[in-house]
């Protein structure tokens, strides 16, 4: 029999920057919140503190701050006829653990979509014709618009503290910036950190080659700032120690050093670290949430009676959740049924890194978005007809660190340890400089999340089981990417050339790290048929569950996600302010 | 007779109401004036109830513990009427007649006025939760036990006298009676006598603010309209925002003043603290200005610029353990990390206080106006003794700075007062 708690208004599921921000939303609102956490409780200090968390055995390469395989995991496989089997040493993705979830050991890449991203199957049917669209693929629009969260993109800006250079203020071109982006209300709250060797070469080289470079737009704060909740962030000083580390000096955006300690000093909010929620818990009539059961601290069942369930945890946790608690149909792909699970969909990358004897770029200066980038390339500038395929991608030279154990590259060809090694690396450990293209992913009918029949957890519960590969589009759109970084890295000079896209017939490989940005399988949308969410990102079976993050995103956009999840999050909080709370139930008549 | 008390009643829920609504207007004001007086400070333990008494403040004549001030009428103070709650707050007499000891600080609080020990007599008695818990009895050696001494103390050395506005500015005098009041800043931030009683009690004296010490911690003067000492230099907004959230452009509060701001100062409206900004800066100080000069900062950046240091000195330590927030420049970063060029801290005659910083970190208040704990964390688990002597000194003479030099001795001294688990708080653990 569980233990049972003293009933809340709001219990939100996870605390990393969704539910920080949807913490504080309804904090304000005067409501009693509680924040129920996996993980551990963290904070810069002591657990990000100088100069402790400058160590890459410990953090970059033993996973330190991430959660751990061995308590959950997923399983993976590539089509429906094989068995999946656990991805059980971290490669691919990093999902986080504890307070303040990925969003500590995030880079800080801050972009919004594009407005077209957001409506892609309307915009690319306008634009092409329907008859472009490949008939497995299940791209949908995300039933909100660009214009009704620019509101919130602007407000999460100066949340985070953002470094850039605007390229359209309300219409208006501006010299410098993405002049292929959506309308922005205002300029960045800070301006673009300080440029890097790298930067300049890069600037040169898509100049001559009539792009339009400008800097890659940041959550590493270039200046002292203050928030509009009086948060603060020291400058960034390009220590080196970004993705997969806490920041130690107050400068990466984070709950941490954004939101938390102000959402602290409202004492109708609070939280409990070490508390891992297994189910929502619903009515009889399956209709409402009724509240949540969750394991505490000392392994003992809880029941938490709440009247609103925000589930807010890393992506594909949140899908986890949704179909362990029986809420929304699964997904299946054969009979193309059911919604959870549906849309599962990640990131196309690929990259050059160019060697040069005779240019040093200091490796030691890096910081997580310390980067020149150009959008030349991007969903609204290709022409998919005349292509071939259907997505995006953004290029970027990025100096992010010279960690020695992981950031070493050398020219292909080289032996890979030996006398051979060692003099490579003494000559061109900070020769090197890299080129990158980071690109959308497209979703599919039999790319997909489900409970996995044969694994399961600490608790004796499914995991989650992955079904991906990477489909002959998307590898169209590397490889259109490939020539045009080529291009690019050829038009300097450099003396070695190493190239890595993916070509056809490649695999997806769980191994080497590509992107945390693991989106889809509870999507948002306007057919409760083909979505989980309605375009608050309320379930459309149980009115009193939203579900936020980048489970919400019917295919991938091209850039990374936290700005859009924020963005998201910003949107429904105002949805449950301004609508739910006066009248509960459903937002969106099915 | 219905119809007729269908009409009284709401005039009288009114008129009740009203009774009602006065009452907690004359409360909150109490609250608001015990948040000045920083009563909770001493009266509370830490994690324990508000006002229970009970904390061990150590004085040079043994350890006093605070009296539980709760309404309780078996441990607390729920027996007092106004006058004797008066005694005790502006006089220093306890209810069985018995003499308070000064570390409550009422030489200092003799000048509030009669509304504002009403106002707090009210909130003592009806906005504060009674807790039946006796505190424990202060037993202090011969013959420090003899409380009628302090009688005698009070009569030699004490300080009884209503508040005298000396200013034709109001706000500068609504200033002056919360400093020397309620604010009690005299208690540290005045020189100490022979007999340990302040030295001065407002402006008529110079030595008011000139400078104190509070056990480990130089409380600087805070005498700003001229002289030597951190605040004239600061214009207004900064000590404002100094007080109001502990942090400003340039600098961040460490040691004792770092619970004064987050139990008392922070609660304060703008316009108080501005009043205490503007009577604080009307008072002239002694000595010299001291003037930053850009010359002296940029010859220290561009030493540690150049890398060119010894391996094993303290500019090495420096570059090692403090550059990523405090840069070469010492400068910090505003209202993040405090600048070290110039700092009072960092310059004080008495090195304990920035060892222990560099020992221990530093952690900033929550405020309303600025939420986030900005840290600093401890480098005594990676520092030795001699390693922090070398940092201290090289920081007391690097920049601006002209301070005597640090000995491995003096760290080692500091270190001893400070718990395992404080130095060794953020170091690595092996996985």
């Amino acid at each position: 029999m569980a233990r049972q708690e003293k009933p809340v208004d709001v219990v939100l599921v996870g605390l990393g920057w969704t539910n920080s921000i949807m913490g504080m939303e309804l904090a304000q609102e005067g409501l009693n919140v509680l924040a129920l956490e996996r993980g551990e409780d963290r904070d810069t200090v002591p657990d990000f503190a100088y100069p402790k968390m400058a160590d890459e055995l410990t953090y970059g390469v033993r996973y330190k701050l991430m959660a751990k395989p061995a308590k959950s995991t997923i399983t993976v496989r590539h089509s429906l006829t094989e068995t999946a089997l656990p991805y059980r040493h971290l490669g691919s993705f990093l999902p986080g653990d504890g307070v303040g979830g990925a969003g500590t050991h995030w880079n800080g890449h801050t972009w919004r979509p594009m407005p077209e991203e957001l409506r892609l199957r309307s915009y690319v049917e306008e634009t092409f014709g329907k008859d472009i669209i490949p008939a497995d693929m299940t791209i949908q629009d995300f039933g909100v618009s660009y214009d009704e969260l620019e509101p919130h993109f602007d407000f999460f800006d100066k949340v985070m503290g953002v470094s850039g250079k605007a390229g359209n203020v309300n219409g208006e071109i501006h010299e410098g910036g993405n002049p292929f982006e959506g309308r922005r209300s205002s300029e960045y709250p800070l301006p673009p950190l300080k440029r890097t060797f790298n930067d300049e070469l890069f600037t040169n080289v898509a100049k001559e080659h009539g792009l339009h470079p400008f800097p890659l737009p940041s959550s590493n704060a270039s200046e002292a700032y203050t928030n509009p909740y009086g948060m603060q962030l020291g400058p960034c000083n390009f220590c080196g120690f970004c993705e997969r580390y806490g920041c130690l000096n107050f400068s990466k955006a984070s709950p941490q050093t954004c939101i938390l300690g102000a959402l602290k000093q409202h004492k109708n909010f609070s939280y409990r670290a070490n508390s891992e929620v297994l189910k929502v818990e619903l009515a009889d009539d399956k209709k409402t949430a009724k509240g949540v059961t969750y394991i505490d601290k000392n392994g003992e069942e809880v029941f938490q009676p709440a009247k609103i369930v925000i589930v807010g945890t890393f992506a594909y946790n949140n899908v986890r959740l949704l179909l362990l608690s029986g809420i929304g149909q699964p997904y299946d792909p054969v009979t193309n049924t059911g919604t959870v699970g549906r849309n599962y969909a990640y990131q196309m990358m690929g990259g050059a890194t160019l060697f040069f004897k005779d240019k040093f770029f200091n490796p030691f200066i890096g910081a997580g978005s310390n980067a020149t980038t150009v959008d030349d390339y991007a969903i609204n500038q290709i022409d998919f007809a005349k292509e071939g395929f259907i997505g995006g991608s953004y290029l970027l030279a990025a100096q992010t660190n010279g960690q020695p154990i992981r950031s070493m590259p050398l020219p292909a060809g080289t032996p890979s340890w030996g006398a051979g090694w060692k003099k490579a690396t003494k000559d061109y450990y900070g020769h090197s400089m890299s080129i990158s293209s980071h690109g959308s992913n497209m979703s599919y009918r039999d790319c997909y999340l489900s409970l996995d029949p044969n694994y399961t957890d600490d608790h004796g519960l499914p995991l989650l089981r992955l079904t991906f590969d990477w489909k002959d589009n998307d590898i169209r759109m590397t490889q259109f990417m490939k020539g045009k970084v080529e291009a690019l890295a050829k038009g300097l000079n450099p003396d070695h050339l190493n190239i890595s896209f993916k070509d056809f017939g490649a695999k997806y490989d769980v191994r080497p790290y590509q992107t945390t940005h693991n989106v889809g399988g509870a999507i948002m949308g306007t057919n409760p048929k083909t979505s989980v969410l309605n375009r608050y990102q309320q379930s459309w079976d149980v009115h009193n569950v939203f579900v936020l993050g980048s489970s919400s995103f019917p295919q991938n956009l091209q850039y990374n996600p936290t700005m859009l999840v924020g963005g998201l999050a910003y949107w429904t909080a105002k949805a449950i302010r301004e609508q739910y709370l006066k009248q509960p139930g459903p937002l969106v008549q099915a | 007779m219905n119809t007729r008390l269908s009409l009284l009643l709401p005039a009288m829920l009114v008129a009740a109401a009203t009774a009602q609504a006065a009452d907690q207007t004359l409360i909150a004001k109490g609250e608001y004036l015990s948040r000045a007086g920083d009563c909770i400070a001493c009266h509370t333990v830490k994690g324990g109830e508000p006002f229970a008494g009970g904390l061990p403040i150590e004085s040079p004549f043994g350890t006093i513990y605070s009296t539980n001030i709760t309404p309780s009428k078996t441990a607390g103070i729920g027996n007092y009427t106004l006058e004797q709650f008066d005694d005790a707050v502006r006089h220093g007499e306890r209810a069985d007649g018995g003499n308070l000891y000064p570390a409550m600080p009422y030489p200092d609080y003799s000048v509030l006025s009669d509304d504002d020990v009403k106002a707090m007599y009210a909130y003592f008695m009806e906005g504060v939760k009674p807790v039946d818990k006796k505190a424990p009895e202060t037993d202090l050696s011969f013959p420090f036990n003899q409380r009628w001494g302090i009688g005698m103390w009070d009569l030699v050395f004490g300080h009884d006298a209503a508040f005298e506005p000396h200013s034709q500015n109001p706000f500068v005098n609504r200033g002056a009676y919360l400093v020397q009041g309620l604010g009690h800043c005299g208690s540290c931030h005045s020189p100490r006598g022979v007999a340990f009683q302040e030295k001065g009690y407002d402006e008529t004296d110079a030595n008011f603010l000139s400078g104190g010490k509070i056990g480990i911690w130089e409380a600087p003067s805070l005498r700003g309209g001229s002289g030597a000492g951190p605040l004239v230099s600061w214009d207004k907004a900064e000590i404002v925002d100094y007080l109001a959230n502990g942090r400003n452009d340039r600098t961040a509060v460490g040691g004792e003043m770092t619970s004064v701001i987050e139990h008392s100062l922070s609660y304060l409206t703008q316009a108080d603290l501005e009043a205490i900004a503007d009577y604080l800066k009307s008072l002239p100080g002694a000595g010299k200005e001291v003037l930053l000069s850009a010359e002296a900062t940029e010859k220290t950046a561009a030493q540690l610029n150049s890398a060119k240091v010894p391996v094993d000195s303290g500019a090495r330590v420096y570059l090692d353990n403090c550059g990523a927030c405090h840069f070469t420049r010492g400068q910090g970063a505003s209202r993040v990390f405090p600048q070290l060029d110039g700092n009072a801290l960092v310059n004080a005659e008495d090195p304990s206080g920035l060892i222990h910083v560099i020992l221990a970190g530093a952690r900033l208040p929550s405020t309303k106006g600025a939420p986030e704990e900005l840290a600093m964390p401890a480098f005594g688990w990676r520092l030795n003794d001699e390693d922090v002597a070398k940092l201290a000194t090289f920081v007391r003479q690097a920049w601006n700075n002209h301070a005597a030099a640090v000995t491995a001795k003096q760290v080692a001294a500091v270190r001893e007062t400070i718990p395992a688990t404080e130095l060794n708080a953020t170091k690595p653990t092996l996985n």
